[in-house]
């Protein structure tokens, strides 16, 4: 299938100026060339983002002003909030959801495959994905899994409720609360389809990274974008498959009666017939993806980063080797870190020793690249374009969120702030702001490479950024203290333990914080649409970058380049080299007899 | 109504930043050498300001960093009540003067370097892209640290887990529902009497489902209170009668899962009592500030015609922290640490096991 796929995309090749006839519907909505599925990626994964966001906001509500009665509630949440207060199903169905979306629909799909798409076959110049028909259907299957998400949002019992690491029992059994009966069999009918959407699309990646790298395109002259996605493909098709066994087992054990993960259960007066099965079994599949994941999300946001800090620093990025072997040391210590997640699961007390000791080991290559970050900005000449604030800003959360990572991945420390809100805090600015970050850089850096040589508006960029900043750190820095004063996440409201009764006001400051960074992203949603129709178009490379996207056509056509594809004969990180004019020599200029070639 | 102002005010909200980025770029459109092609590229004025805020968003940092200690840091936990807690909280010290160090210098640089290097036109970067040495120092720097944190987390670790049968510990039961906790002690033989939720029966009140006929659960005693005497070891063994919950006690720096279909285990020696805990200033202090708070409200709702607030002692607290459905929010009992006398006259009152069963 992949050997006529690519073949079909060689004729493109060869009839650049007279199309196929392209209807709407094949341009559109069932295209097959990797341009349009990526910005199909990035809408779809914008308005689910939108989607999760707002239910953050309705929680915050809830946690600041706990059972008191909102009109906003009414509106949203209907008889789910009777007389305008939440209810405390509900609140644990919104943490779910907003989670489960956030993480996969939004920075793993959104970001990953959109950038994925957008940028291995322009930046390794190829003409499109090895499988443009893979390439659409993963993109379909990840559509349907977002409506059959949302959908369950409309069931009559309420949605998922489990927490989105959906840990059985509670999620297997629907005595157990409303939100593990119709609600949860559609979160795992949509996130094995969502799997399925991944693997297809990673393995697309990862082939035509192998394969269709244009002449000259060595992989130490990769963009460390493309090292980057190509990693993270890598480590999603070695790891999504477990949770799709983990789902699937659990179905099992929800709808045929086994009993792999559950044992010895009396609950609404009954005894069920479940022996033998253990939830910590689930446990491991579920972080066996669940840790990688998080990476999944990281990797690609870190390799824009790579590239925008680079590019607008009009300096090379800083050990280029160092930043790909850190790349593939994260990855491959990706996979075998899950169990710090688990050290007060159960399991044995040694095994938490191994863990403790892998993790922190990751601290090392992770310090390596925002080391290299750094020195990379060190003598710089830096151009402030929105993408950069938001790269630069991505390595400020990072570094803050990662900190922390070295407390909870300690099982001593762990001990006492796990599940606590301390969590929350450290994942959210390490993963989740700094991905986000990565996400928007990304989009403004590349906007008029996705639509056809348009900008967006710079200053409606910078409002963006300096309020979500500022945002971010106002509701996460805060939650570290509410986590260390021991208040247990997931949390409907604290108001049942007196203690905690002083936490009241740094969940007023958190929530308010919340409001105004989410009130802000519409900024950019309308800076995003406006631009779309009313940019204004720069110039061919604006950004004067050195990588091969910006030599292709501003126009969109299939194929990407209407002449040949260009050859490469150097790295993309030239900025600034001595003996040349311009403060960037893009990959396809040949070297000037006597120029030594860098690579490092 | 309120819905139509939300409208209304969101209306406006994008009128306005709509109006806000027509004066932009009308502005922008009436600077010397405009362009429209690059006019959405950072030129040397958008540098300079943004490289200026770029260091008043460190100085921002640094100042919530401040700010938060102020205004937050006593809400945070207080000293360890227990043996092993203050190995505890000298790790989690060390490990944060490390963070906080690591944390004010990277931020400074990063944010520093940005506001410094900004950009000018016909300023060019230095060519700079790799130097080995440097590269070496800065990977081999955390690999030191780190081996150091993790030796002393390990040693830590291990202290705190394994658990030495021969300094016979005092066993407890840590039972666990949905919404609620049971505690079993071991009796006098100090053996818990076997137990699976397939011999719960309700009808004779056996509703941990203690296995009846075995001669060591007929001293076991269930109740609904923690009760430990001070300095002495306890080894909880936990269940889970339907889904998975924590036992977090987080004064003690204890926490462990509670597994249904196996039993888990924790064990830690409390060594401050419940009214030395009150006594402590730190908790003195904060009991005094919640109660501030809780007059406060407390006025409002006698103004509405409510209930005051009762005034708040603390007590030590054991919390489910895994989430196990609606009423997890609430899922709590309270521990109270005593003297040995105290803790045995409170024993001697509770039913056995066996006295405990209603047989018809």
């Amino acid at each position: 299938m992949a050997a006529t796929a690519h073949a079909h995309v060689d004729d493109h090749a060869h009839d650049e100026h007279h199309h196929h006839k392209e209807t709407f519907i094949t341009k559109y909505i069932f295209s097959q060339d990797h341009k349009m599925i990526a910005k199909q990626y990035l809408i779809t994964g914008l308005i689910m983002g939108a989607i999760g966001i707002f239910m953050s906001i309705l929680f915050r509500i809830q946690l600041a002003w706990p059972e008191q009665s909102f009109t906003i509630f009414e509106m949203f949440l209907g008889k789910w909030a009777p007389e305008g207060v939440m209810d405390a199903d509900v609140y644990l169905a919104l943490v779910t959801i907003h989670g489960t979306i956030m993480v996969f629909f939004v920075l793993t799909a959104g970001l990953s495959g959109t950038f994925s798409n957008l940028l291995i076959p322009l930046q390794i110049g190829a003409r499109d994905m090895a499988s443009g028909l893979l390439n659409m259907i993963s993109y379909w299957l990840f559509f349907v899994s977002s409506v059959i998400m949302t959908l369950s949002l409309f069931v009559e019992a309420g949605p998922a409720a489990a927490g989105w690491t959906i840990y059985p029992p509670l999620s297997a059994l629907p005595q157990a609360q409303p939100g593990s009966g119709m609600g949860m069999t559609l979160w795992l009918v949509s996130m094995a389809i969502f799997i399925a959407s991944s693997l297809l699309g990673s393995l697309n990646y990862i082939v035509t990274v192998l394969n269709l790298r244009t002449k000259g395109m060595s992989m130490t002259r990769l963009p460390l974008t493309i090292w980057a996605f190509f990693v993270t493909a890598i480590i999603g098709v070695v790891s999504f498959p477990v949770l799709l066994s983990a789902a699937l087992l659990l179905i099992m054990d929800r709808s045929f009666g086994t009993s792999f993960f559950l044992s010895d259960i009396f609950i609404q007066g009954e005894v069920l017939h479940y022996q033998g099965g253990s939830p910590v079994l689930f446990e491991h599949l579920f972080w066996f993806l669940g840790h990688p994941e998080v990476y999944i999300v990281l990797l690609p946001a870190l390799g824009i980063t790579s590239e925008i800090i680079s590019t607008n620093a009009r300096k090379p990025i800083f050990g280029y080797r160092a930043m790909v072997a850190s790349i593939l040391a994260i990855a491959f210590l990706s996979t075998i870190v899950w169990g710090h997640h688990m050290f007060i699961s159960g399991m044995n007390p040694f095994l938490g020793s191994v863990f403790t000791f892998t993790t922190l080991l990751i601290a090392i290559p992770s310090a390596v690249k925002a080391f290299n970050y750094i020195t990379t900005l060190w003598k710089g000449n830096l151009q402030m374009n929105p993408a950069m604030l938001f790269s630069i800003g991505l390595v400020s959360t990072f570094i803050t969120g990662g900190l922390t990572g070295i407390i909870l991945g300690d099982s001593a420390l762990d001990i006492n702030v796990h599940d606590t809100y301390f969590v929350v805090a450290h994942f959210h600015l390490v993963m989740g702001i700094s991905a986000l970050y990565g996400l928007f850089a990304g989009v403004y850096h590349w906007f008029p490479k996705m639509f056809q040589g348009r900008m967006m508006n710079k200053n409606l960029g910078y409002i963006h950024f300096w309020v979500t900043a500022i945002g971010a750190y106002g509701i996460f820095y805060p939650m570290h203290f509410v986590g260390m004063a021991g208040l247990p996440r997931r949390y409907y409201t604290n108001t049942y333990f007196p203690y905690f009764d002083d936490l009241a006001d740094v969940n007023v400051v958190i929530t308010l914080f919340a409001i105004v960074t989410a009130a802000v992203q519409l900024v950019f949603v309308y800076n995003f649409i406006h631009s779309i129709f009313y940019g204004k178009r720069g110039p061919k490379n604006p950004w004067r970058s050195n990588t091969l996207e910006w030599t292709a056509e501003v126009k969109h056509i299939h194929g990407n380049w209407d002449g040949p594809i260009p050859e490469v004969h150097r790295w993309a990180y030239d900025y600034s080299k001595p003996g040349h004019e311009d403060d960037f020599v893009p990959q396809n200029v040949p070297l000037k007899e006597g120029e030594e070639e860098l690579n490092h | 109504m309120t819905t139509l102002l939300s409208l209304a005010v969101l209306l406006l909200i994008g009128i306005a930043v709509w109006q806000i980025s027509k004066i932009f770029e009308l502005t922008q459109i009436q600077s010397e050498g405009y362009d429209p092609a690059t006019s959405e590229i950072a030129n040397d004025k958008d540098n300079n300001t943004q490289g200026n805020l770029m260091f008043a968003f460190l100085v921002f940092i640094y100042l919530l960093t401040i700010y938060s200690f102020w205004a937050w840091g006593d809400v945070l936990l207080p000293e360890a009540a227990s043996e092993h807690g203050d190995d505890y909280d000298n790790l989690m010290l060390i490990s944060f003067v490390l963070i906080f160090f690591v944390q004010t210098v990277t931020q400074a640089l990063l944010h520093y370097f940005a506001y410094k290097y900004k950009g000018k036109k016909g300023q060019k970067a230095l060519f700079y892209a790799d130097n080995d040495k440097l590269e070496f120092i800065w990977t081999i720097i955390p690999v030191i640290t780190l081996a150091g944190l993790i030796l002393y987390g390990l040693y830590t670790w291990t202290n705190i887990m394994n658990i030495d049968e021969d300094d016979d510990p005092m066993v407890v039961e840590l039972y666990a529902q949905q919404f609620n906790w049971k505690a079993r002690y071991a009796g006098a033989d100090n053996v818990l009497g076997d137990a699976n939720v397939r011999l719960i029966n309700i009808d004779e009140a056996n509703i941990l489902g203690v296995d009846e006929s075995d001669p060591n659960a007929q001293d076991d005693i269930i109740t609904t209170e923690l009760h430990l005497p001070v300095g002495k070891q306890v080894l909880f063994k936990m269940r889970s009668q339907d889904v998975l919950h924590s036992a977090y006690m987080p004064f003690f720096r204890a926490q462990m899962n509670c597994v249904p279909g196996m039993v888990t285990q924790f064990s830690f020696t409390p060594i401050k009592t419940t009214e030395e805990m009150r006594q402590d200033p730190d908790v003195v202090a904060k009991v005094k500030k919640i109660n501030k708070l809780r007059a406060e409200r407390s006025k409002k709702l006698v103004a509405d015609g409510e209930g005051a607030l009762e005034p708040y002692e603390f007590d030590y607290l054991l919390l489910c922290n895994k989430i196990c459905g609606k009423s997890h929010y609430n899922m709590q009992m309270k521990i109270i640490v005593e003297s040995e006398e105290e803790y045995q006259k409170w024993l001697s009152e509770q039913r056995k096991f066996a006295e405990s069963l209603v047989k018809s």
